[in-house]
């Protein structure tokens, strides 16, 4: 059974979630999402300061035989991304929740957190999948 | 096995089960204004006998003839061995390798291929081949745009002595996509791209500058300081290398201080015949650092679980049997067996008989241009060239290039439609296929048809029978 951390929140294309103290959130994929793509061999990430709806795609991520769009589960302007992942996409699946993060958003709304889903709705999405 | 692969009721039944009614349903999505309707001025379908009767006449009709023509295909000793191997089964039936497992002869080839082209371009890594030449600039223009993080522009200088059919080709490919190619001129006195013509540039946001070397002329840039001036502005450099000069000059891996980021070229010298213009392929070498932006598909070698090594297909991604609509190349096929020719090719000259072949043809070319120089023709740039020149006349070119025709000769390629600007100019190319009687031929027929243009208000007089 993958892991679904409790303090996050989760999309229904796989994105997770964290909202940081200073308001910013920080996103990646989940370990269930990591798991069905299968070793990483590449993310691409967008540009700092590029602005997104949510729902767009805004990264990728190619594994050995699937290249995957990533969408971003909110709306708002990128902050921060995870440069380490261009030397070391195995990242994503080894922790995919800590060291495998993608990148940092500032939102336009904090509401559009509150819409993505909880833990418990989580799990049973993958289940129901 | 049946070898009609669909009948009336199989194509019906496969409708019905994916629930459209007519062959049209599948097409639906394409808007009525991008199809092209019935292809006209296609001719109906012609036996096997009449097609083999066909291009029997038309090969008879090239001829032999003796060809001082380059401008971007270029003929070469081919040892007779490349083509003895290449056309073995195992490499010739073979279309593409797809089925990784069942084809690891093929994908050790490559994976040499690709080997021996970093090595002779100095770079770090290489696909396993494209279209041509002409496609592989294309696909580098785009690939430039992707790469270079620094430039938010979608600009790349164009110098006009890049080969015209390259440059129109990539105009095709990537003006749709929203990209400029601005046109950099050359120096009228030497051929060459002066650095004071980019100076206009200088502090723009340009994605990446167009070098080639040689150019179209034949002519050799000033590829150091080029290279420089477009690092220095932040542009990413695109080599178009000729791959049998790169034996002799310096490879677009170290010019100027950090190198050429991308290299690409057209293929077919390397152990390609000319074929009356293809098939050939394109090859395209870059800096490691830009790998995942490359198109096409890299062959790679690795081990299985077992330890032993073995040959795949790799960093095939963003390709479109994986990525469909986004892919961000158009290339999903390679031309594999142009490449094996190159393979064996090179392997058989090795580097030093791929530079005396580079010598030998820089030789033949300067004789070449010595022989044909006189009072009505001259060189008419003063840079120096690899294995190609430009020559000039008063004289109407065209009266000096048809009889030599007729002596099944091909005298080099006319400028007039391309460059008008050059006036009346031939650009010639001698390769090491040509012999010092084969030049004098040459020479001595164009020292015949200037004779007759020069003398044309004396004509001799017929003799009285």
């Amino acid at each position: 059974m993958s892991e679904v951390p409790g303090d996050l929140r989760y999309s229904t294309s796989h994105e997770w979630v964290r909202v940081n103290e200073d308001g910013t959130v920080t996103t990646g994929i989940s370990d269930h999402a990591q798991e069905q793509l299968g070793d990483l061999v590449f993310v691409e990430l967008p540009e700092i300061d590029h602005e997104m709806e949510a729902e767009e795609a805004c990264a990728v991520v190619e594994s050995v035989k699937a290249a995957s769009d990533f969408y971003a589960p909110i709306a708002g302007t990128v902050v921060e991304v995870n440069e380490d992942l261009a030397g070391a996409p195995e990242a994503v699946n080894q922790d995919p929740y800590g060291a495998g993060w993608l990148m940092r958003i500032q939102p336009s709304s904090v509401d559009d957190v509150d819409r993505l889903m909880s833990p418990e709705e989580y799990r049973e999405f993958i289940e129901s999948e | 096995m049946p070898f009609v692969p669909h009948t009336e009721d199989d194509i019906r039944d496969m409708l019905k089960t994916i629930g459209v009614q007519d062959i049209e349903d599948l097409f639906d999505e394409i808007p009525q204004q991008l199809r092209c309707g019935t292809l006209e001025g296609i001719p109906q379908g012609m036996t096997e006998q009449d097609v083999s009767r066909l291009m029997h006449e038309r090969a008879s009709k090239d001829g032999q003839p003796l060809c001082f023509i380059g401008a971007g295909a270029y003929e070469h000793h081919i040892p007779a061995a490349v083509w003895e191997l290449v056309t073995r089964g195992e490499f010739y039936s073979a279309y593409t390798p797809y089925q990784a497992e069942a084809s690891q002869g093929t994908l050790q080839l490559v994976y040499e291929f690709q080997s021996m082209m970093t090595e002779l371009m100095a770079m770090d890594v290489s696909n396993a081949s494209l279209y041509d030449g002409a496609s592989a600039l294309a696909e580098a223009v785009l690939m430039a745009i992707r790469a270079n993080r620094k430039s938010k522009s979608r600009r790349i200088l164009m110098p006009t002595n890049v080969h015209p059919a390259y440059r129109a080709t990539t105009r095709t490919i990537v003006t749709n996509q929203g990209i400029e190619l601005v046109e950099v001129p050359f120096d009228n006195e030497g051929g060459h791209l002066n650095l004071d013509s980019l100076e206009a540039y200088s502090g723009e946001d340009i994605a990446a500058l167009v070098i080639a070397q040689p150019n179209f002329f034949g002519v050799l840039e000033d590829v150091d300081a080029l290279t420089d001036w477009a690092h220095a502005n932040g542009a990413m450099v695109i080599a178009v290398a000729n791959p049998v000069a790169a034996a002799l000059l310096k490879p677009p891996g170290q010019w100027g201080e950090t190198g050429a980021d991308i290299a690409i070229g057209e293929g077919q010298p390397l152990g390609v015949p000319l074929s009356s213009g293809g098939p050939y392929f394109g090859f395209m070498c870059a800096r490691q650092n830009f790998v995942r932006q490359m198109p096409g598909r890299i062959v790679g070698r690795t081990v299985d679980r077992d330890g032993r090594e073995g040959f795949t297909l790799t960093l095939q991604a963003r390709e479109q049997h994986i990525r469909r609509s986004r892919a961000t190349s158009n290339i999903c096929t390679n031309q594999g067996l142009l490449v094996t020719a190159a393979t064996i090719h090179m392997s058989l000259l090795g580097a030093e008989g791929l530079r005396r072949v580079a010598l030998a043809s820089h030789a033949n070319t300067r004789k070449l241009v010595d022989k044909l120089a006189n009072d009505h023709i001259r060189l008419r740039f003063n840079r120096p060239y690899f294995h190609e020149a430009v020559l000039t006349t008063e004289l109407s070119l065209d009266g000096l290039v048809r009889p030599l025709y007729a002596h099944n000769l091909q005298p080099g390629y006319m400028l007039n439609d391309d460059y008008p600007e050059l006036g009346e100019s031939l650009l010639v190319c001698a390769t090491e296929t040509k012999s010092d009687a084969d030049l004098d031929r040459f020479a001595d027929h164009m020292a015949r048809a200037i004779e007759k243009q020069t003398t044309a208000g004396h004509p001799v007089q017929p003799k009285m029978a």
